[in-house]
């Protein structure tokens, strides 16, 4: 057997766990390990230029690949640094494993230099965490992390490493464990048949039912069965936030996102259903609105691997806990083998209704005048310019709501946006996990000014790594989903929402980057600068787009109200 | 409705602190905590009463179920059980008072367990509503001082909590 120290056990065990690439930031308690990453080929590490970055990195290339990301950083500041992160990763329930340096074992606990309590730090936003008590643990403790990262609802999982553990003087056998063993952690796996039954059952009954897919759908790689199960049934189908690309966006009955800023025809065929089928779902306030008037007339059918999740805030009729495939492969087997058929004729009715809420075209962009680009015009040129096949990453704001709506995901996994925290600065860290679990793709980031500037400095990683993506920034000049609010709730009092007198110029500050700026202003030159940016396939292309800064978003949910309560415009509510 | 959970937990670092902490950062409230470890060294026994309605203890359930240090749990007051707690309380014992204190301490069942010429220091252990009658059957004695352990239970019968 090969004699290893803590530190090369650590990345040989990444190795053996199928780890190609990590993403981090070196310093004092991590030396050890960064010394066994120097003397190995065989897992890749990218230097990011802050912690946030690593983990938002990570993130990235775990919500586009389906792998778990991995993050390894330092103790005290590093581990602090990478705690927004996990905790973006722990909302959307996306797989991670963050390796922490610690200080020595011996020193823990006495306030030494670069000393955090990592473990109970970052306690309340992990699945699970770890600290290493000796050496000869860490195998067993690799594999754990990456069994709990990403099985039965994926989550975050840290592994605090004390200094001494990795001492390269100390060297074990070293042999990687083949299976996991632990006798408090079971993955539930199938639904209970006799539920599905009773789901589908009432399915085939339905008036006027409505699918409600979410991000588990996307996470549980259930996007083809949903859209098989969507397709036999007829039905209308609307997507959360975190849930686009679970169904084709294109296809015709696809109701568009739904929820706070989701369509007009999504929110009504949820308010007025008799049935909601909701996979993959948490029922989160951002969508339900007041939980009281939610679906006044709907029967909820609700699918989650998570048990805590059904019944959390709006109670289920037919509660279901399985993988999102292993129960939407046995109602299409119910389905094809009941007697029973939809109610077409209600569902045609229903549908009729439908077309009447869709006929309102609650997404038309009304031109602005003269030359003034909407931002909505602008995420439509970024959807022709890249033929609706780029992974768009998003940061949190105005523009991540119109990006949501304007480009139209036909695909699972290339929707990459912090949907359960609403982290500013993910979009662009993000992108370059993208880029780099998939060098030939489109790696859009369509971000806000004042977004991207809380993990501008990756413009030097992206150097470095030769990554070109292309930021377009939709550049208002403001702080814009905080004025909007404070224009339709505050009487327009814009508090510390705006700063147009102190905007860095962008183009001169990509430029030190080493990369290259373009500038848009005029409305008839969007989609022709626009294809001429992502005609530059080798580059890193931040593309400053001036929009119209009055602009809100729309529809919007208005609060305390149902779901069919909205704002359509400035002017027009339901 | 009130709820006593008693849990099975890995007797690892950081287990209990994250249970204490799911309580805390989900604003379920904790009544009273005990924990030892059991017969089999790798696993503590932990029991939490608690407060809420059907949905929220469901909740609170399902959560610390999803820890990954929580072997297995029952909520024992779904069932029929014993529950008890003990406690130790000083009271001030002087004149006509010592032998009201004694009489009064046997009709609990409790135990005298120290007496110096002023104070008594008496054990009594049983459901904590019986605590809590003692406490004010002692009327206007002093208490200088309780210490309860908080309530621990077992099911009833041939219900056990084990692996
Ligand atoms: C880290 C962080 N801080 C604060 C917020 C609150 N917030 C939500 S949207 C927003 C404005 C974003 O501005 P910008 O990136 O320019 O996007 P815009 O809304 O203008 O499109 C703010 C401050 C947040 N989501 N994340
Ligand atoms: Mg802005």
């Amino acid at each position: 057997m090969e004699l290893l120290s803590g530190g090369e056990m650590l990345i040989r065990a990444l190795h053996d766990e199928g780890v190609e690439l990590m993403f981090g930031y070196p310093g004092g308690a991590a030396l050890h390990i960064y010394d066994a990453i120097f003397n190995q080929d065989k897992v890749d590490h990218i230097l990011v230029r802050h912690e946030q970055a690593a983990t938002h990195a990570a993130d990235g290339y775990a919500r586009a690949t389906g792998k778990p990301g991995v993050v390894l950083v330092t103790s005290g500041p590093g581990a602090t640094n990478a705690i927004t992160g996990i905790a973006t990763a722990f909302m959307d329930s996306i797989p991670m494993v963050v390796i922490s340096g610690q200080v020595d074992s011996s020193l823990i606990g006495s306030d030494a230099f670069q000393e955090t309590d990592m473990v109970g730090v970052s306690r309340p936003i992990v699945k699970h965490s770890f600290m290493v008590q000796k050496a000869e643990d860490i195998p067993a403790v690799v594999k754990k992390a990456f069994y709990i990262a990403t099985t039965g609802r994926p989550g975050p999982v840290v592994i605090d490493v004390p200094k001494d553990v990795t001492d390269p003087a100390r060297k074990f056998e070293y042999r990687y464990p083949e299976s996991v063993k632990m006798r408090s952690y079971s993955v539930p796996a199938k639904g209970h048949t006799g539920q599905i039954k009773k789901a589908v059952e009432i399915l085939l009954a339905a008036k006027r039912p409505v699918i409600y897919a979410g991000g588990g759908v996307i996470q549980g790689n259930g996007s083809e069965l949903l859209t098989r199960l969507a397709q036999t049934l007829g039905f209308p189908i609307t997507n959360t936030l975190m849930g686009l690309g679970a169904y084709p966006a294109t296809d015709k009955q696809f109701l568009g996102m739904l929820g706070m800023h989701g369509t007009y025809e999504a929110n009504m065929a949820m308010h007025f259903s008799d049935v909601v089928l909701g996979i993959g779902v948490r029922f989160d306030d951002r969508v339900t609105n007041a939980v009281n008037k939610f679906c006044p007339g709907a029967k909820i059918l609700h699918v989650d691997i998570d048990p805590a999740s059904i019944s959390k805030t709006v109670a289920a009729d037919v509660p279901i806990v399985g993988s999102v495939t292993s129960v939407l492969e046995e109602m299409l087997e119910l389905i094809g083998s009941a007697d029973a058929r939809v109610d077409s004729k209600s569902l045609e009715l229903w549908w009729q209704q439908i077309e009447g809420w869709r006929a309102k075209q609650c997404l038309k962009v009304k031109s602005a005048e003269g030359e003034t680009i909407k931002p909505q015009q602008a995420v439509q040129s970024v959807y022709k310019a890249t033929r609706g096949e780029a992974y768009v990453s998003s940061d949190v704001g105005q523009h991540q709501m119109f990006a949501a709506q304007y480009y139209h995901f036909d695909k699972p996994r290339r929707w990459i946006n912090s949907g359960g925290l609403g982290t500013m600065g993910f979009g662009f860290p993000a992108a370059i996990g993208v880029q780099l679990a998939y060098p030939d793709a489109i790696s859009v980031c369509i971000t806000g000014e004042g977004s991207i500037q809380m993990c501008i400095q990756e413009l030097a990683t992206c150097l470095q790594y030769g990554l070109p993506i292309k930021i377009v920034c939709l550049n208002n000049q403001a702080l814009g989903m905080v004025k909007q609010w404070q224009d339709m709730q505050y009487g327009g009092r814009h508090s510390h929402s705006t700063y147009s007198e102190s905007l860095p110029d962008f183009i001169k500050l990509v430029e030190a980057y080493g990369h290259v700026g373009m500038r848009i202003e005029k409305l008839s030159e969007l989609d022709s600068k626009m294809e001429q940016a992502f005609a530059l396939k080798d580059k890193l292309v931040f593309i400053d787009v001036a929009v119209d800064q009055a602009e809100h978003v729309y529809p919007m949910a208005i609060k305390g109200g149902s779901m069919k309560d909205m704002w359509l415009s400035k002017t027009e509510r339901t | 409705m009130r709820h006593i959970i008693s849990i099975l937990l890995e007797n690892e670092p950081g287990a209990l602190s994250r249970v204490v902490g799911l309580f805390s950062q989900r604003n379920y409230n904790i009544e009273s905590l005990t924990v030892a470890p059991t017969e089999d060294h790798t696993l503590s026994r932990l029991t939490i009463t608690t407060i809420g309605d059907d949905r929220k203890i469901e909740q609170i359930t399902k959560h610390l179920n999803k820890l990954i240090d929580v072997v297995k749990l029952v909520d024992l007051t779904e069932g029929s059980h014993i529950e008890r707690e003990l406690m130790l309380i000083k009271v001030k014992a002087t004149g006509a008072q010592r032998a009201e204190i004694k009489r009064t301490t046997d009709i609990f069942r409790g135990q005298i367990v120290d007496v110096t010429s002023t104070v008594y220091s008496i054990q009594l252990t049983g459901t904590s509503d019986k605590l809590d009658s003692f406490i004010a059957a002692l009327g206007n004695a002093a208490v200088l001082e309780v210490a309860r352990t908080g309530v621990t239970g077992i099911s009833r019968g041939e219900k056990v909590l084990s692996l």
